[in-house]
């Protein structure tokens, strides 16, 4: 029933937002506030008790489910279920929640009421999308989540809103239209193979024998993901719609709907078609390795901040998508990690850009400089999510993409070593950043405010949360484990890709786990 | 004829009926109302009825029509639309200084038409069904004869209509020269066995009526009357000739095809895949470029008939089901934007240039939110019957693995979010002043000559819609049920 309540709360949140903003717009902030924090108390709780009970399961990986019938006569039921990289999700979907309602606070003046009831829609078919386990029900949610995130843009982004809009919806669409096409294949390769219609991901999972059609399916699937990870080549949507969109909108965007791209590779590309993703390993991981070292190019030829910022998320995502398909235990944990990181560090500095934004009117970073002397907090919080996002030790970004690195380097030396070019390309944008907004020549700029209490709030939780994250990831990594676990299992692919990269064997501390145990002592 | 035939036969005597009642009504004593409820009660007597042969479905009476739960399921839907226009219609004929109630009358005649067509089993009653409504439909296109553009929908709708139906009586008459029937059965019999070159004829007699059910389908190449008739003709009327009108032909054609299941055959398959991909493509490609919405409905209608063929290629009893549920969700739609279209026209013009809706949620926020609503589910957005009619024509598609069509309708799906979004970021962009209007002082806003029970009609609409697309379980079971499957 809790699984049930977290959409309930944040549906019906939105809804009583919305009804109780008619009358005071600072009520309707309010409930919004409040509902995400009941939503993520919640999920504390869960998360909490799960620890407690020393990760013994009714039904294993499966932390909570419900399962009821929807539209029986297509065998399409309302199944959601929660394993522990869905607590992760859900649980990052409802901090970044808060931090979005938080961060437009005075942000968004017209239409208040509105614009709450669509952040939390978008807010609710984020976590539907994190917890399906029926495909239907998780392709109803897929598209659910664009609707209002498309007015979220498309009403109160920036100057270029409507071609965004149009051109974030179009690129979604399309790209979740072949998800579905691969869908409905599925289904009915299964019943040909079983005879048993169901969109039920435990019937789907029992693998499909490798055949041109059964890859065409698999490649299906693939694009609907890749779309919205994104990875390079169909990513043209990104820097504007991100750009474009409200400081709430850039942080959903960035910090949970390119999440939902990386977790449809985990829980359902990879899963599913085992044998195919195989074959489509190297490819995606060679895509990977360009992403990091294209988004990184091109954010440092941005003089949008917010642009770069974008950019920035191609790279980082890049990393995630070569972890995925590198698919031992190490790079899968640490893609894990780079979505949690990715999510707090590129959601604070579209916060920090938003902040600027509104006190100062523009995002160009030829038209500010030298920020430093008149907002130090704000310098300072900006430098930290830099250096944060530039992966320093210590700070959560580190962990992952080193982790994915590590795994990386068991099935392709190569690939690794190109990747790692990304450390040095993210610390130049970074700081590059930092350079051009808080130092330099202090220009005569019209006085602001510096950060005050409600931004300090939103970004010491943020701030506190990468720390960490980067300190002490262990909780993150064992929650995360049966997850981890069952891919391994189920990842024939990775040996394919070790082998169409020329390993004779498995790098020596695969059959070990030296590196993962060290780690856990540190 | 026993009076258990009668019962069963009820429904269309009860609509004949009304008709002639509400002539003579006018006859006696002219009056909107009165002519208003006259029609209202004829289609809720006819709904009510339609009970009589839903508990005997299969009981043959005459070789002509037959009332079977496929047929009962199209009549309940056309009553509920002819109920639906004929509520929009009184709003829209309020305030006009023309001859009113006639209209009630020619939509009576019309569903009368249709009726015959969707439980017709005979080529005579297929061409009686036809002419009635298309003859109707004549007139109601020209019915404000003092716009000239009114004249011109008549006109540019009876020349391809009359020029489809010669074709269609052509093509009839060579079918019955070869096969010697003009039963459904007996076509079927003929068409499931195996085909000689000797039965050139009839195949080609075949040809002969898609190409008259093409023209009323407006399935390109047969597409280009539907514009200008759907821009032309009284906002209500468009309404029903893009519901009424299509679904009933589509009921037909799929009950013919299905039985004989000739679609799936060469060279039928090839043919109906050609138009089906052309209508997609071209539907789509033209819609894109309209600034009338009447037009950019119009073209986007021949895109949705596109759709539905993909679900009446793949055959098959789920194709039915699929085809069912698309037109029961389309005609809500449909119904859906001519109503807020109709809701939103003054006494001298339709509301029909896209510019004129810039805003509209913000100063009429119930007719703005649906016609989003009904925008997103033309766009097959979850959350709207849209979304599950476009994932049962998919279904049937891909079960019938008609892959080139899938992947075609998928690309169509794409482009015709272009221009449903365009209307969408019309409703929601607030509307700068021109420099009349802040001479003026006041903004321009249309002026609506909405009714009461039209605005009822818009929100029952619109919670069906959404109650369609979140829990259609219900629906589907009852579709089944009465397909007796």
């Amino acid at each position: 029933m809790i699984l049930a309540g977290l959409l309930i709360i944040t549906a019906g949140g939105g809804i009583l937002a919305w009804v109780v903003g008619a009358w005071s717009e600072r009520a309707c902030r309010w409930v919004a506030l409040l509902a995400l924090c009941a939503d993520l108390a919640l999920l504390i709780f869960v998360w909490v008790s799960y620890s407690a009970s020393g990760g013994a399961l009714m039904e294993p990986p499966w932390l909570l489910q419900i399962d009821y019938p929807w539209i029986g006569p297509l065998g399409i039921r309302f199944h959601l279920g929660m394993d522990g990289l869905s607590l992760l999700l859900v649980t990052l979907t409802a901090f970044l929640g808060i931090a979005s309602v938080g961060a437009s606070w005075t942000e968004i003046r017209e239409h208040v009421p509105a614009f709450h009831l669509t952040l939390l829609w978008t807010l609710a078919g984020t976590m539907g999308v994190f917890l399906a386990l029926d495909l239907f029900l998780f392709y109803f949610f897929w598209e659910l989540m664009l609707v209002p995130m498309y007015f979220l843009i498309g009403i109160w982004g920036h100057e270029g809103r409507v071609r965004a809009a149009y051109k974030f919806f179009l690129f979604t669409q399309g790209g979740g239209l072949l998800l579905f096409a691969g869908i409905l294949g599925l289904y009915f390769l299964h019943a040909r193979n079983t005879g048993v219609y169901s969109f039920q991901y435990r019937e789907l999972l029992q693998g499909v024998a490798s055949s041109s059609f059964a890859f065409m399916l698999m490649l299906g699937f693939f694009l609907g993901f890749a779309v919205k990870l994104p990875v390079v080549g169909l990513h043209t949507w990104l820097p504007d719609a991100h750009t474009e969109a409200p400081t709430a909108g850039s942080v959903v965007l960035a910090g949970l709907m390119l999440k939902t791209g990386a977790y449809g590779f985990l829980r359902f590309a990879l899963p599913l078609f085992p044998n195919q993703s195989a074959e489509l390993a190297s490819a995606a991981m060679i895509l990977g390795t360009i992403g990091i070292l294209y988004g990184a190019f091109l954010a440092f030829a941005q003089t949008d901040a917010k642009r770069l910022v974008a950019y920035t998320s191609i790279s980082h995502l890049g990393f995630a998508l070569l972890g995925i398909y590198a698919g031992n235990r190490l790079a899968l944990q640490g893609a894990i990690i780079v979505l949690l990181a990715h999510g707090l560090s590129t959601g604070g500095l579209f916060i920090v850009v938003g902040a600027l934004q509104e006190r100062f009117h523009t995002r160009r970073m030829d038209e500010l400089s030298g920020l430093w002397s008149s907002i130090p907090r704000m310098g300072g919080v900006a430098m930290f999510l830099a250096v944060a996002s530039l992966g320093l030790p210590g700070l959560a970004n580190f962990v992952g993409e080193f982790l994915v690195l590590t795994g990386t380097f068991a099935v392709s030396p190569v690939l690794a070593a190109i990747a790692a070019l990304g450390f040095v390309l993210s610390s130049i944008y970074s700081l590059w950043l930092i350079y051009r907004l808080f130092q330099g020549p202090e220009r005569r700029m019209k006085e602001a405010p510096d950060l005050g209490g409600r931004e300090m709030a939103i970004f010491g939780a943020i701030i506190a949360v990468i720390i960490w994250l980067g300190v002490y990831p262990q909780p993150v990594l064992t929650t995360a484990k049966p997850t981890v676990d069952s891919l391994v299992s189920s990842a024939t692919y990775v040996m394919q890709a070790a082998d169409e990269f020329g390993e004779r064997e498995r790098s020596p501390y695969e059959e070990t786990g030296a590196p993962e145990a060290e780690y856990d002592e540190r | 004829m026993t009076s258990a035939d009668v019962l069963h036969l009820l429904p269309l005597i009860v609509l004949a009926g009304g008709t002639i009642i509400g002539m003579l009504g006018i006859a006696v004593y002219r009056d909107h109302i009165l002519t208003l409820v006259i029609t209202l009660g004829t289609l809720i007597g006819a709904f009510v009825t339609l009970r009589f042969p839903l508990h005997s479905p299969n009981e043959y009476i005459t070789p002509l029509v037959q009332f079977d739960g496929y047929a009962i399921f199209f009549l309940g839907l056309l009553f509920l639309t002819a109920l639906a226009v004929a509520v929009m219609s009184y709003g829209y004929m309020r305030g006009r200084a023309v001859v009113r109630e006639e209209l009630y009358i020619l939509l009576l005649i019309a569903m009368l038409g249709c009726s015959v067509l969707v439980s017709s089993t005979h080529f005579a009653s297929f061409f009686l069904g036809l002419e009635v409504l298309s003859v109707s439909l004549y007139a109601l296109a020209a019915y404000l004869r003092s716009q000239p553009t009114d004249i011109e929908a008549g006109l540019k709708y009876l020349i391809p209509a009359a020029t489809s139906s010669s074709f269609l009586l052509f093509g009839m008459a060579m079918v019955y020269a070869h096969t010697g029937t003009m039963e459904l059965s007996g076509l079927a019999q003929f068409a499931t066995g195996t085909w000689h070159k000797s039965d050139l004829l009839a195949l080609a007699g075949m040809g002969m009526i898609l190409i008259g059910i093409g023209f009323k389908l407006a399935l390109v190449p047969f597409h280009f009357w539907a514009a200008d008739v759907y821009e032309g003709a009284p906002a209500p009327v468009t309404a029903l000739i893009a519901t009424a009108s299509k679904g009933a032909v589509f009921a037909l054609l799929l009950r013919y095809f299905s039985a004989m299941g000739i679609q799936v055959r060469e060279p039928f398959f090839v043919i109906f895949t050609v138009v089906a991909i052309a209508s997609m493509f071209l539907g789509n490609y033209l819609a894109l470029f309209q600034s009338n919405l009447k037009r950019l409905l119009a073209y986007s209608s021949i895109a949705h008939m596109g759709y539905l063929l993909v679900a009446f290629l793949a055959g098959g009893r789920l194709a039915v089901t699929a085809v069912m549920f698309y037109l029961l969700a389309y005609f809500i739609t449909t119904l859906g934007a001519f109503g807020v279209l109709t809701a939103l026209s003054n006494k001298d013009t339709d509301f029909s240039h896209l510019a004129g809706y810039r805003g509209l949620v913000f100063h009429h926020p119930l007719l703005g939110t649906v016609l989003a609503v009904m925008m997103f589910s033309l766009a097959g957005i979850p959350l709207t019957a849209g979304f599950l009619a476009k994932f049962y024509v998919l279904f049937a598609g891909v079960r019938s693995a008609l892959w080139l069509l899938v992947l075609v309708l998928i690309v169509n799906s794409v482009v015709g979010l272009f221009y449903y979004l365009r209307v969408i970021v019309a409703i929601y962009q607030p509307v700068p002043l021109t420099p009349e209007e802040s001479r003026a002082g006041q903004p321009y806003r249309p002026a609506p000559s909405a009714s009461l029970i039209g605005g009822v009609l818009l929100v029952v609409l619109t919670v069906g819609l959404i109650w369609l697309g979140v829990y259609p379980g219900p629906v589907i079971r009852w579709i089944e049920a009465l397909l007796g499957l």
